[in-house]
């Protein structure tokens, strides 16, 4: 994988009538493990997705280095997916391609196989025919990763994709983030938790006010980093 | 007893009705399992009421022809779908308000719109007729379903995708407002088709019954689809036979059915549930 740089400048976006990100210029690395930090409604959730091309950009301009908004992928807080609809896992995660086949060309026996493969790095081996309905929130979100391990994007963007889990799930998590890592694809994940972001994601963007702060999360305060 | 079952079908429009009915089983509850997985039951609703002005505009210009109404019918089902989802795009307020507000609109105007020609039973127009069922309005049903299933199977992967995950099918640069509006347009072309035999607000009945009954049948939507279809092929040949020994319309007498059918399946799969939790 070999991404290209994601530039800011100027970036102003709206959430309703507030301003919640004001005049932002910066880049995201090639290939860099961001850590995304801020307070409730300062703007993470709205900057991603202006990055995916879901939010009109109020000011400025988003430069992609030539990738389209869609091969930039986006794990939601909160997935809008229904999780009563009944479709077994390995069609949810299969459904990771359907952008790049496109509506109508079909999604075969090998690409299934790769659905099973994906469910089996994150740690759901087996559960391939099991509805979705019947997962726990940890075993949903190992789905979801595995989803986007089908989408194969040179950036993801992950919304809190802790929040809901536990530890053990975390954990599994953050080691595919880390072999994402080792692919240079870059990464930006929001966070509330500070620890895990100083002990795994070497940049941040700390958002504030409609203020933003680049750095590294090594220069942080051990256990003060707030 | 077995005379009971053959001796009506020996009858010609028996047997148009019976095919008429087992060929919109076949196209239009699949759709109806979509609406219900999409929670738009309410739609189908609004949708059968809303081609009520269209069919009586149809039947002003050219009279009881299956083919002015039927195209009448399309035409104001399509406008009402489009500005249902004008509406769903925040107009301020509740949209299920907001729907129900346009269907007792289109409902009062066909109505009026109906009352107002002379020699047009508005009975047969809302609840449907088997005698009415000839040679052109079974072209026009076989002509809805042949279109409506493979159209539901080449938009079946993005509908699918929209129906389960818009949020995501948005992100990955989907438009899923082309497959929503291609799959109200099927809705609307099988409401239509419906109305000769089954009536404009009996037709939903065939679409919506085995649809919400199939889920006791089958946890995969491929099942669901399935059962939904066999359900809705019981329910036209019992309903008919209902509508043939008791005068019950048929529209009613087939919805009937397909509504026992619902029973039946909830109450089977509810004594399932608490034989197993014991």
């Amino acid at each position: 994988m070999n991404p290209p740089a994601i530039r800011f400048d100027g970036v102003t976006l709206r959430h309703g009538p507030r301003e919640v990100i004001r005049d932002l210029t910066g880049t995201f690395a090639p290939g860099s493990l961001i850590a995304l930090t801020g307070e409730n409604g300062a703007g993470k959730t709205t900057l991603l997705r202006a990055l995916a091309g879901l939010h009109p950009l109020t000011a400025g301009a988003i430069d992609r280095g030539g990738l389209a908004p869609s091969d930039i992928a986006l794990l939601p807080q909160g997935s809008q997916l229904d999780r009563s609809f009944p479709i077994a896992c390995r069609d949810v995660v299969a459904l990771g391609l359907a952008g790049r086949v496109g509506p109508f060309r079909g999604i075969g026996r090998a690409q299934l196989q790769q659905a099973d493969t994906a469910l089996e790095a994150v740690g759901l081996p087996a559960l391939g025919r099991r509805a979705i309905g019947a997962l726990s929130a940890g075993q949903f979100q190992r789905v979801l990763f595995a989803r986007l391990m089908l989408q194969d994007a040179p950036v993801l963007l992950l919304d809190e994709p802790f929040a809901a889990v536990d530890t053990a799930t975390a954990h599994d998590l953050l080691r595919i983030l880390h072999r994402w890592h080792a692919e240079h694809r870059t990464i930006v994940t929001v966070l509330h938790d500070l620890d895990m972001a100083r002990d795994h994601f070497p940049d941040s963007l700390h958002l504030s006010g409609g203020n933003a702060v680049w750095g590294k999360t090594a220069a942080w305060t051990p256990r003060a980093a707030a | 007893m077995l005379h009971l079952f053959t001796e009506p079908f020996a009858l010609g429009f028996m047997r148009r009705a019976l095919i008429g009915c087992l060929a919109l089983s076949c196209a239009a509850p699949p759709l109806g399992v979509f609406l219900v997985l999409r929670r738009m039951s309410l739609m189908s609703d609004v949708l059968q009421h809303g081609v009520l002005p269209g069919i009586a505009v149809g039947a002003a210009v050219a009279g009881m022809s299956v083919w002015a109404m039927g195209l009448g019918g399309v035409a104001a089902g399509l406008m009402v779908a489009l500005l249902a989802g004008w509406l769903a795009r925040g107009r301020g307020a509740h949209e299920d308000s907001q729907l129900a507000g346009v269907y007792l609109i289109a409902l009062a105007l066909g109505v009026a719109l109906i009352s107002a020609q002379r020699g047009i039973d508005l009975t047969h127009i809302l609840f449907g007729s088997v005698l009415a069922v000839d040679d052109s309005a079974l072209y026009a049903i076989a002509g809805v379903v042949t279109l409506a299933l493979p159209a539901l199977a080449l938009i079946w992967r993005p509908l699918i995708l929209e129906s389960l995950d818009p949020g995501f099918l948005a992100a990955t640069g989907g438009r899923g407002a082309i497959w929503h509006m291609t799959f109200l347009a099927l809705v609307v072309l099988c409401v239509v088709a419906g109305f000769v035999a089954l009536g404009t607000l009996m037709s939903v009945g065939l679409m919506m019954l085995p649809a919400i009954g199939a889920r006791h049948w089958s946890g995969s939507l491929q099942g669901q689809v399935k059962a939904s279809v066999l359900l809705a092929a019981i329910a036209s040949v019992v309903g008919l036979l209902l509508s043939y020994y008791t005068d019950i319309p048929a529209g009613p007498a087939i919805v009937l059915t397909a509504g026992a059918l619902w029973m039946l399946g909830l109450l089977i799969s509810s004594l399932a549930e608490r034989g197993s939790v014991r």
